[in-house]
């Protein structure tokens, strides 16, 4: 399981590595497509700005108005090398997922009837990807799965490294939770009949290379809703910019005796001028790098081996209330643990002990191991074989009769010990004529109030009536960090519910061990289904994990719905997630991510528009103080000269997008806190530094461009 | 006693006026609107107009209502004018011309109370008293009732009723502004003001010319005009002339009547969400923001611009001497501030950035506090827009008291938000267009500028003031202005009633660790900043090259 801290920044291949931006450049050029860059409102004004300043440039060349156009261009293939760049990353992974997928040749069954007992049958040579769905295909052993599918003949186990990264190979079984297989995958040993569940080009691997190349990205709710926004500002910006000029004209004549030039002239100000203003204006910041925000967050999914249906289950992953969480192998080991023996009074422990282990020798359930390795640590109990009792009879549990067992030989005397369930033991101890001890409700009461399972041992030797020797304490271990986590989660606004299919009294106990908000006892899916129309019908959003095919319904009713992917075919359908590492509490992540994109876009906005500030401060003097010289005041950054702080606060705009692309790629810090203290760190950083930044940043390049002759 | 004394002292004695009533009249305004059982004289009225109360509008019933009513009101207000000289009570006044008529018709049903004419010479008692003074209640009411039915949006959940606006315009008429109204025109009479129906009276004055008076039911029409944020003014100066405003303690009285019921109504929003923090955080905003800019005019003009008003400590030119600078700084901040726009001094003749300050108050959409209702619901929109910023920076979808702010809610906040922008700067730019329109303009250079912005944002905004030197009665500008004043008023009502409708309709979503609290110090905070960035941004380039430009000289 990877480590659970805090989202880390995964960011391969040095983030300003210039060779990534030369490898976009193509890229970001063909996206100058007026078709494309349309998509993007904020961007294709500065494109049609560039277009006219560039026309204007060519009818009238300066150095002013050459080096103005020059940057608006790049200002626009800044932008789309960021989308590049994005992009890029998950292609690299995308080509490696599609080596997986060329040249696989599927092996259709002749006959299309799955129940065979041999692979040596009649087989058709398909290319893989004209399977169709209900196909059954044979795969041997070092053969590739040519499709996702479930098994339905034989056991295999699988290399599931191309997709999942996990070297260990797993087994897949027909049948169970354990049948679904994933195209691409390699079966190492043994054979499987696959039926092929996917359509063809719909596979996991389709998806996932769609997914990781951005070519199947939509718009999430909120990047819409902030779209409208952006697009409002800009109308805004627009308007204030072009309804500047008549407002200039009059000033001009006003003052007729200010001179021309290249800024201001009688015509007011000259047309490379307003652009330029324009576009410093608008939110070219969010807008350039809004897309790119989108891809890498999905990107950053995948890095953690989420497959994600949708952009929008990402960022629904953001806004989740409520999570439910099964208990057994996502909160506890899945398996119960002996953790002590309590004899009844008159037997030693050690007695018990004994006993506990002799009749668990043959017992390979987790439970009967870990009676044996307990009774080895705790009292020192030598670890025995099965083996090595040749006179012994196993007894193995059924579920008739809930007690499993040995009758040992000794030497012509039959020594029966059984271990199993309460009321059955004790019934097994009256019929061979004993008397259950009174203590041992006591006993059995106390181990379930606690939360644990208890296991009562009994022997019966020939001879004597049979007795009860105590209880072994079977505990439900609950994983090492839960309460940790759960912590994280509180503080991250989400309420974590378990639910278990144990009593209410030892749901309570695991709960109250485990640290969660809430239980659900006895739970049987329908009344999953039921608490999630519950916390939905009270406005809550609610995530679960499952992997079960009983699962599904109440994944596909979750609003995010997180499918294991050892789970079956079904799960994975249902769900809007897939996680390849089958690890239930990766939900925090994928809720840290769904934040943090959020957050990303909401910070960068904030900046973006806070450095209009110091814009307006450089070019509003620059433009106005040669009619109205008093205005010189507002030119706080003592810039050069009209043009030098033009060009600088258009060639600030264009730096600042390469300069934030790895914020975009990598994202916004988020640390589980309070949405105010969020919100006050990011307002401080994106807020403040949005005002501050321009300012220095403005004042350094004029520093620069004044020394270019023909500008100062 | 200093300038500077006076206006603290006067600014201290509003604050607490306005607190002592802020929670009385907001949940007496609560109780009215809220209130299940009608009255009988309720009924009685609701018999006569042939309204339905127990059935509750959606939304774009409710919009088609208020529209209904105000179409009706302008027609009726333009006929009473046009047709005055047949009518009685006219005072043997004319017919008042057409563009004027269109224009003030416009302007007392959009709470503008923009003034193309001189009341005292053009307007008789039944066009003063049944037009204008009845349409300074009910353009108020029209105000406050789509405040209320925005409130109600985030209040109810998953539905489209929102209410009736004939039982709100019926309430909030009869039970809120009359009584007010009354007991204000009492106060104002006791305090000098006049009330008669009285004929035009010639008087002898003491250089020995002859001087028309007239005399009409002044104090009643100046309580509701401050009271409703309408600022018409009886006569021509409006609050600076004695028989509307005769002393300093009536100014502030009816500096107080501008503020008490935009000040009380986020008390009216906090009771009717269930949350009195929400109304406090919300009336913080307004505070801040109403503070700032009333320091920053009595700043400017106690400092005075220029050698006259430093040689004589203050600014006093257009002022009344007594008013002096305190009074006249803070009655025009006030009244900048709401969508008031009567004046006790010309705002044409404060220092240049002192007008520019009064401008911006307008500027920012005239809320803090706002017109009656206007201010609230104008408020709520910023909010949401902030929210929606500070949601995303949380990592949450953006939600307000539990609605989630979507694509819908942020199309509507946005295009509320483009409004007045885009008729200021569009009705500035097309003005340069008609080289006519320049003689309007007392002065050249940047204070003409001044002149000409400061009349389309009052319009615009609703507001009703204007830099006096202005010229505005046109042809040209009383067609501009008047649909500045229209679409300005009742555009951004009808994207109100919609995002009311969006948010009703929604089921709230319950506050978690996760929420974004939106009753803290940290969000007042970003509201204001929200309110000041957008609006800085939006009108800079033209503030720059008018009160600026003259300013910075």
């Amino acid at each position: 399981m990877s480590a659970m801290t805090t989202v880390a920044p995964k960011v391969r291949g040095g983030l300003l590595d210039p060779k990534q931006w030369v490898r976009s450049t193509p890229s970001a050029l063909r996206k100058l497509d007026p078709r494309l860059m349309w998509r993007n409102p904020v961007m294709f004004i500065v494109e049609i700005g560039a277009l006219f300043t560039t026309a204007l440039a060519v009818a009238d060349p300066s150095v002013f108005a050459w080096l103005i156009t020059a940057w608006l261009w790049l200002t626009v293939l800044f932008a789309n090398a960021a989308e590049a760049i994005a992009e890029g990353r998950g292609k690299a992974q995308a080509d490696s997922l599609r080596k997986a997928k060329t040249d696989t040749v599927a092996r259709r069954l002749a006959e299309q009837d799955p129940g065979i007992t041999s692979p040596k049958v009649a087989t058709v040579e398909v290319p893989a990807p004209e399977l169709k769905r209900g196909d059954y295909v044979l795969v041997e052993a070092g053969q590739t799965i040519p499709g996702d599918g479930d098994v339905v003949t034989g056991i295999a186990s699988v290399d599931e490294s191309a997709i999942t990264g996990e070297s260990a190979p797993v087994i897949r079984e027909s049948g169970g939770d354990r049948c679904a297989v994933m195209g691409g995958t390699r079966v190492l040993s043994d054979w499987v009949v696959v039926e092929i569940t996917a359509e063809p080009g719909k596979s996991f691997l389709d998806r996932m290379i769609a997914l990781v190349e951005g070519s199947e990205r939509r718009k999430t709710p909120n990047e819409i809703a902030l779209n409208i926004l952006l697009s409002a500002m800009t109308v805004v910006f627009l308007l204030a910019v072009v309804t500047m000029q008549p407002v200039a004209v009059y000033s001009k004549d006003y003052m007729a005796a200010a001179p021309d030039s290249a800024v201001l002239d009688g015509n007011g100000v000259t047309g490379i001028v307003l652009v330029s203003l324009l576009v410093c204006l608008i939110p070219t910041t969010i807008g350039a790098l809004l897309s790119a925000i989108g891809i890498a967050g999905m990107d950053r999914l995948v890095q953690r081996n989420v497959l994600a249906m949708s952009g929008r289950a990402v960022e629904a992953a953001g806004d989740v209330d409520t999570l439910l969480l099964d208990k057994t192998g996502t909160i506890t080991y899945g398996n119960r643990r002996a953790s002590s023996f309590l004899a009844v009074p008159g037997v030693a422990a050690a007695q018990l002990a004994d006993a506990a282990q002799l009749s668990s020798l043959a017992d390979e359930t987790p439970e009967g191991r870990s009676i044996v390795v307990f009774a080895k640590e705790s009292q020192g109990l030598r670890e025995r074989a099965a083996g090595e009792l040749a006179n012994a009879e196993w007894i193995a549990f059924t579920a008739q009769t809930r007690m499993s067992g040995v009758d040992l030989d000794e030497h012509g005397s039959v020594h029966r010990i059984r271990k199993g369930a309460a009321a059955q033991v004790a019934e097994w101890v009256r019929a061979s004529g004993g008397d259950p001890n009174p203590r041992l409700d006591d006993l059995v009461d106390q181990v379930s109030r606690e939360g644990g399972t208890p296991l009562v041992v009994a022997e019966h030797r020939d001879g004597e009536t049979a007795r009860v020797l105590g209880v072994v304490y079977l505990k439900d271990v609950v994983k090492e960090g839960m309460a940790e986590r759960f912590a994280r989660l509180r503080a991250m606004g989400i309420r974590t519910v378990m639910v278990t299919g144990d009593n209410p009294r030892t749901a309570k106990a695991i709960a109250a061990e485990a640290g969660v908000d809430d239980f659900l006892a006895e739970a049987k899916p329908e009344d999953k289904m039921a608490l999630i129309k519950r916390e939905q019908d009270a406005g809550r959003m609610v995530a679960m994990t499952g992997d079960g095919t009983n699962d599904a319904p109440a994944l596909a009713a979750a609003d995010v719905g997180v499918a294991m992917n050892t789970g079956t075919s079904a799960a994975k359908e249902a769900g809007n997630m897939v996680d390849l590492d089958s690890d239930p509490t990766k939900l925090i992540e994928i809720v840290a991510i769904g934040k943090q994109l959020l957050m990303t876009r909401g910070a960068l906005t904030t900046f973006s528009i806070a450095n209009d500030i110091a814009k307006y401060f450089a070019i509003i003097p620059a433009i106005f103080a040669v009619i109205y010289p008093g205005l010189d005041a507002l030119n706080v950054m003592r810039l050069a000269s009209p043009e030098s702080a033009i060009i600088s606060a258009v060639v600030f705009n264009a730096l600042v997008i390469v300069a934030l692309v790895p914020l975009a790629l990598k994202g916004v810090a988020y640390r589980p806190g309070s949405a105010s203290a969020l919100l006050r760190r990011n307002l401080w950083v994106y807020g403040l530094g949005g005002i501050v930044t321009p300012f220095i940043g403005i004042k350094l390049i004029d520093l620069a461009v004044a020394l270019i002759p023909g500008v100062a | 006693m200093g300038d500077t004394t006076a206006g603290v002292i006067f600014i201290a004695a509003m604050v607490a006026a306005l607190a002592a009533t802020y929670r009385p009249l907001g949940d007496y305004l609560y109780r009215v609107v809220t209130r299940e059982r009608h009255y009988k004289v309720e009924r009685g009225i609701y018999r006569v107009i042939g309204a339905r109360p127990e059935t509750e509008q959606h939304w774009a019933g409710y919009a088609r209502s208020v529209l209904a009513f105000s179409a009706v009101s302008v027609l009726l207000l333009y006929g009473l004018q046009r047709l005055q000289h047949f009518l009685p009570l006219s005072l043997g006044f004319p017919g008042v011309d057409p563009y004027v008529s269109w224009n003030t018709a416009v302007s007392f049903v959009a709470n503008t109370n923009w003034q193309a004419y001189s009341g005292e010479s053009t307007m008789g008692h039944l066009v003063q008293t049944g037009g204008l003074a009845v349409q300074n209640f009910v353009s108020a009411a029209v105000g406050m009732a789509v405040a209320v039915v925005l409130v109600r949006g985030f209040a109810r959940k998953a539905t489209d009723r929102l209410g009736n606006f004939w039982v709100d315009l019926v309430r909030i008429t009869v039970w809120v502004l009359l009584p007010i109204a009354a007991v204000g025109a009492v106060v104002l009479v006791l305090g000098g003001a006049i009330q008669n129906f009285g004929e035009v009276t010639q008087a002898v004055t003491a250089t020995g010319d002859t001087q028309s008076i007239t005399g009409g039911a002044v104090a009643s029409q100046e309580a509701i005009k401050e009271l409703g944020t309408n600022g018409g003014g009886f006569f021509n100066a409006n609050s600076a002339h004695p028989f509307e405003n005769p002393t300093s303690w009536t100014n502030f009285v009816e500096v107080y009547l501008i503020l008490m019921i935009p000040v009380a109504l986020p008390r009216t929003f906090g009771r009717i969400v269930g949350d009195d923090r929400q109304g406090y955080a919300i009336i913080a905003v307004m505070g801040v923001l109403a503070l700032a800019s009333i320091t920053a005019v009595l700043g400017f003009e106690s400092l005075g611009n220029g050698t006259v008003p430093q040689a004589v400590t203050a600014a006093m030119e257009g002022k009344e001497v007594r008013f002096g600078v305190e009074d006249s700084s803070l009655f025009a901040a006030a009244t900048t501030l709401t969508s008031t726009g009567a004046v006790n001094s010309f705002h044409d003749s404060f220092t240049s950035f002192g007008g520019g300050v009064l401008m911006l108050n307008m500027m920012f959409g005239e809320v803090a506090p706002g017109g009656v209702g206007g201010g609230l619901y104008g408020m709520l929109v910023l909010a949401v827009i902030a929210v929606f910023v500070a949601g995303l920076m949380v990592g949450r979808t953006p939600e307000y008291l539990g609605k989630k702010i979507g694509a819908r809610e942020i199309k509507l906040a946005s295009m509320y938000f483009l409004v007045t922008p885009v008729l200021v700067l569009v009705g500035v730019a097309t003005a340069f267009l008609l080289p006519s329109n320049m003689d309007s303009l007392q002065e050249a250079g940047p204070h003409g500028l001044s002149e000409l912005l400061y009349a389309f944002t009052s319009a615009s905004n609703n507001n009703g003031s204007a830099f006096g030197g202005f010229g505005a009665n046109t042809p040209w500008f009383n067609t501009a202005l008047g649909l500045c004043m229209l679409f300005g008023r009742f555009i951004p009502i009808i994207l109100v009633l919609a995002l009311a409708g969006s948010l009703a309709r929604q089921r709230p979503v319950p506050a978690s660790a996760g929420t974004l609290p939106t009753h803290r110090p940290l969000f007042v905070g970003m509201v204001v900043g929200v309110t000041l960035v957008l609006v800085a941004l939006t009108f800079l380039p033209v503030l720059a090259l008018g009160p600026l430009a003259e300013g910075l000289q």
